[in-house]
């Protein structure tokens, strides 16, 4: 991270600035993909007035951060207005999108509204594979060319590849996708549940022989070596520290105004719709719970030896039943990476009680155990 | 610099109060800046209509207890340095820029 960014963060930390805000403007798509985890019915998406009385409130709290996601954000008809609207307001402006809409037109209007970066979803250089994981016939093409448009206004585009069972074999593909189109690439191996908990969609997971692969390519992860080295255990400054930045400069705004500390941490925080956003953001019991939890909090992780570079996502754990336990999926990746099983893995796999937490045990049932 | 100058913030900028401190993303190259406190003055009352000499007077040595002259040569020093990296429009008309920004939040 650029030092001033870091600088910024531990200042807005300080002084309790959301720094950073995800608004999913919706989560209708034109496209299906199959490891989505969204719903994309539309429950009552916030009108186009409630999202701009939310970018006031959004702009007067601090945010300067904004990614404006979904669902597909150009399936909101009044999306160039939520836009300019967004930039109107100074914020710094990121696009989540699939791209298939955006042609020429729509290129040359978001490079006017000063966007400051695009980030678009290829899973395959194949048609055959990116399409079949999409559902969308022809969706490649349209995803390329649109990149092709947005670069040819200057703008700056990356390409997120979401690794799956059915597209592992293809980011050496992607990668070199990127290159010819001048856009930088990043790599995410992790599937996550559905939002509303539905954990089959982990099956798509890559096996740990790919994970492991990943991991340890040169070139793919930064100084691949010095992150695949077993770490040194906790020290304090390390269990001091706080798990991530949702809650505390970050969080998540759904279509129907919902507040969660994250887009992955599905912790209902309050409603824009009834509250205005710097109270839910000061005054959320939700996110003062999750603002509470430091590493030495954490049940198994607080003396894991791989708590120090572990990627352990609190919405994870949260999703797994407890904010304050392991993201398995995340004990998985550090085992990986590291080949030290964490404290949680043993944990689970020796049946031990660690996961459990027994506050009282009723008479009654010491009784007929006796 | 002229004596009737005016400025005026670049369409192509993210900007945000955080404490006494303004935060500056430029969007084209992703450049990030931080204004101390008079040049966050200058910066949020950069409108391309008052003059840049009206902005010193009435803004900075209001508010700053600080000479005008001092204050004038210090506001085009910044402002130089801001248009050099695309922050600010600077022109000896006024500006209108295309997109009205609304005055920085915060």
């Amino acid at each position: 991270m650029n030092h001033l960014v870091e600088e910024m963060s531990a200042k807005a930390l300080k002084l309790g600035i959301p720094l950073t805000v995800q608004l999913d403007l919706t989560y209708r798509c034109n496209e299906r993909c199959v490891h989505c985890y969204l719903d994309h019915e539309d429950h009552g998406e916030m009108t186009t007035s409630e999202i701009k009385n939310l970018l006031d409130q959004l702009a007067e709290a601090g945010v300067f951060f904004l990614t404006l996601s979904g669902g597909e954000i150009l399936m909101r008809r009044d999306f160039f207005e939520i836009l300019e609207y967004a930039r109107m307001r100074s914020f710094c402006v990121k696009l989540k999108t699939n791209a298939v809409l955006i042609r020429e037109k729509e290129a040359e209007r978001i490079r006017d509204l000063g966007v400051e970066s695009i980030q678009i979803s290829i899973y395959s250089h194949r048609p055959e594979v990116h399409d079949a994981i999409t559902k969308m016939p022809g969706s490649l093409k349209r995803s390329i060319n649109a990149i092709r448009f947005l670069r040819s206004e200057g703008l700056r585009v990356t390409i997120a590849n979401v690794l799956m069972l059915q597209n592992i074999q293809d980011y050496p593909g992607v990668r070199a996708l990127g290159s010819e189109l001048g856009v930088e690439v990043t790599i995410d191996p992790t599937i996550t549940p559905r939002m509303d908990g539905d954990r089959s969609l982990l099956d798509l997971n890559i096996d740990q022989v790919a994970l492991e692969r990943v991991f340890r390519e040169e070139g793919l992860v930064e100084n691949a070596g010095e992150s695949c080295a077993p770490p040194s255990g906790p020290d304090d400054e390390v269990l001091d520290s706080l798990p991530c930045s949702a809650g505390h400069t970050a969080c998540y705004v759904s279509p129907y105004g919902d507040v969660y500390p994250c887009v992955q941490f599905p912790l209902p925080s309050g409603n824009v719709r009834q509250d205005k956003f710097l109270d839910i953001w000061r005054h959320s019991p939700q996110l003062n719970e999750v603002r509470s939890i430091t590493l030495r909090d954490l049940t198994g992780c607080s003396h894991c030896s791989n708590l120090k570079s572990c990627t352990r996502c609190p919405g994870l754990a949260y999703m797994e039943g407890n904010m304050r336990g392991p993201s398995i999926q995340d004990c998985e990746k550090s085992f990986v990476r590291t080949g030290i099983q964490s404290v949680n893995l043993m944990s689970k796999k020796s049946g031990g009680a660690g996961l459990v937490q027994i506050q009282s045990v009723p008479a009654m049932a010491t009784a007929a155990s006796a | 610099m002229s004596e009737k100058c005016y400025v005026a913030r670049s369409t192509k900028i993210a900007a945000r109060m955080m404490g006494d401190e303004m935060m500056i993303m430029l969007a084209p190259d992703s450049t990030l800046f931080t204004l101390n406190e008079v040049a966050s003055v200058i910066f949020n009352a950069a409108d391309g209509t008052t003059p840049l000499e009206v902005i010193v007077a009435e803004r900075v040595c209001s508010e700053f207890d600080v000479e005008l002259e001092a204050a004038l040569k210090d506001a085009e020093h910044v402002v130089k340095e801001l248009a050099g990296h695309g922050v600010l429009l600077v022109s000896d008309e006024p500006i209108t820029p295309p997109l009205a920004f609304a005055q920085v939040a915060r």
